[in-house]
């Protein structure tokens, strides 16, 4: 019974297998990022950026259909552009950096289903926003896989610039000038890990799995390292659960996990010893000292 | 007598108006120096002309060889994430920044220091308390043991004694001393009166013009101290070009 409910999908369909290691990884790797992104406030640049993506990967499919290489170029560059410009004129005017980025995300959304419309169809821009985590094949596994080996030792090599930076950003201004750098090292991890997700659950529910479980994790530990932890592990658990709902439930996959991950935060929100709900409304007695 | 800061007809400011104008003088090496005036004189704005951090508008700070990470800075309301998940031990360890740099390992000598300066700003326990769960004067004496591990030539502390308590400011004077007898340089940005009477030697009255500058006794004088205290506030949005 719990073998056929919850082993079997995956020992008898391939395409579930492949799912299941797509969205490990993807976990593994955005996780972190996440993490991160909701530390610096920028939760909502994740979203951000998923649209931004949208036009390059778009015109890659405009120039060779639907090749791997040339959507996640694309998009790679398409994101790395939006997030530059935004940065640049963040720095170089009175514009804060989401103002910014707002306003150059929308100009590269509109391009990029512009871009879809002229040539695609519908199914194809349903492709683009919603991904088909079950139609992996082994290029693409292979792209998620690196992104998020390179992800993790990437943040490995920039935690304490990346760290510092969140917490005292003037302090490692006078001891280092390392801050810029790891600024956009992560940046091109965010997009990086965007550009994976978005093969496989697609723009719109890619940084579902970035920022679900991230800002599931902060009702968990108020320890960095064990928040990265969670998160992972709270994303790993929405990739299985998720694929066994769409499964069994038959419902699209892609969503399925995002309202997996979903379900986890909500739970967390409630339940979480550290500010959850349920702590807040049945206080303990107080301490003694 | 050794030069720390030269400033050369210095003036610091924002949009072209002048926040800190025609400073001239030198801060000498080893100096425990007060910069006493009202809000809005330009203290922090000197402060951050001198670690690096703002342009001048005219003149010039000389800071005698001094590179950014030989100064230790600490700014007014540091700009700190008290929410972010970090305890005392970490935050204070990144003092060590110079020594480890970005991949340095922290041995048991580096921990040792650690836990030493945190002993010496009276914080002994509080290691692993995350740094939300401080108070105002707890979260002073976890910068200052910061600024103890950064082992810099001249420190400069813009109000640091702002909002905490007098046990706490005693506590941390204690180390501004010792750094004094380091013989490091300390810059301060200071209101109580009495207690830059009583431990600064050195002062400048600033208001936006500097008003004095030189011993605490000769400086701190009720004339001087009524002339700071006039002194306007606002920008003229109409001032004309400064001749000098």
């Amino acid at each position: 019974m719990l073998y056929a409910s919850l082993i079997a999908p995956f020992a008898e369909f391939e395409f579930m297998r492949r799912a299941l290691v797509g969205s490990f990884a993807l976990a593994l790797g955005a996780g972190p990022v996440g993490v991160f992104l909701m530390l610096r406030r920028m939760s909502l640049m994740g979203d951000a950026m998923s649209h931004a993506i949208l036009p390059g990967a778009a015109a890659g499919f405009l120039l060779s259909g639907l090749s791997l290489f040339a959507m996640t170029a694309g998009g790679l560059i398409a994101g790395l552009v939006v997030a530059v410009l935004a940065g640049l004129v963040a720095r170089a005017t009175e514009l804060k950096e989401d103002a910014s980025l707002a306003a150059f995300f929308l100009l590269s959304l509109a391009v990029g289903v512009v871009i879809v419309s002229m040539r695609g169809t519908n199914v194809d821009l349903l492709h683009f926003l919603f991904g088909s985590v079950l139609a992996l094949d082994d290029a693409t596994l292979v792209l998620i896989a690196a992104i998020a080996s390179l992800s993790l030792v990437v943040l490995a090599l920039i935690w304490r610039p990346l760290v510092l930076e969140c917490v005292d950003p003037n302090f490692l201004r006078s001891v280092s000038r390392a801050g810029a750098p790891a600024h956009i090292a992560f940046l091109v991890l965010v997009v990086m890990n965007l550009v994976g997700g978005f093969h496989a659950l697609g723009t719109l529910l890619a940084v579902g799995l970035m920022m679900l479980p991230a800002t599931a994790a902060r009702f968990w530990t108020r320890d960095i390292t064990a928040m990265i932890a969670v998160a992972v592990a709270l994303g790993i658990a929405s990739g299985f659960a998720g694929l066994l709902l769409s499964f069994h439930a038959g419902l699209p996959a892609g969503p399925a996990i995002i309202l997996t991950a979903g379900i986890f935060y909500v739970g967390s929100l409630a339940f979480g010893p550290v500010g959850g709900l349920a702590r807040r409304l049945v206080p303990r007695r107080h301490l003694e000292a | 007598m050794t030069a720390q800061l030269h400033f050369h007809n210095l003036t610091l400011g924002y949009d072209r108006h002048p926040a800190v104008h025609h400073l001239d003088g030198t801060v000498p090496r080893g100096a425990l120096m007060a910069v006493v005036g009202p809000n809005g004189a330009g203290k922090s704005t000197l402060f951050k002309g001198i670690v690096g951090a703002l342009a001048p508008l005219a003149g010039r700070i000389d800071r005698c060889g001094l590179a950014t990470r030989d100064i230790a800075y600490l700014p007014q309301a540091a700009e700190l994430d008290r929410s972010f998940p970090i305890n005392v031990y970490d935050l204070v360890a990144m003092g060590l920044w110079r020594r480890t740099g970005l991949f340095g390992g922290v041995g048991a000598k580096e921990r040792d220091r650690i836990h030493h300066a945190i002993a010496a700003v009276g914080l002994t326990g509080f290691e692993t308390r995350p740094i939300g769960s401080l108070s105002g004067g707890q979260m002073q004496r976890v910068l200052f043991a910061r600024l103890l591990l950064q082992d810099a030539r001249l420190i400069v502390l813009d109000e640091p004694f702002t909002a905490v308590d007098s046990r706490t400011a005693a506590d941390l004077l204690d180390l501004v001393r010792r750094w004094h007898a380091e013989s490091r340089t300390v810059v301060a940005a200071l209101h109580d009166i009495e207690l830059v009477r009583a431990n600064f030697p050195n002062v400048l009255l600033l208001a936006r013009e500097p008003v004095a500058w030189g011993a605490a006794a000769e400086v701190l004088t009720a004339d001087n101290l009524a002339k700071a205290r006039h002194m306007c506030e606002a920008f003229d949005e109409a001032a004309v070009e400064c001749a000098a």
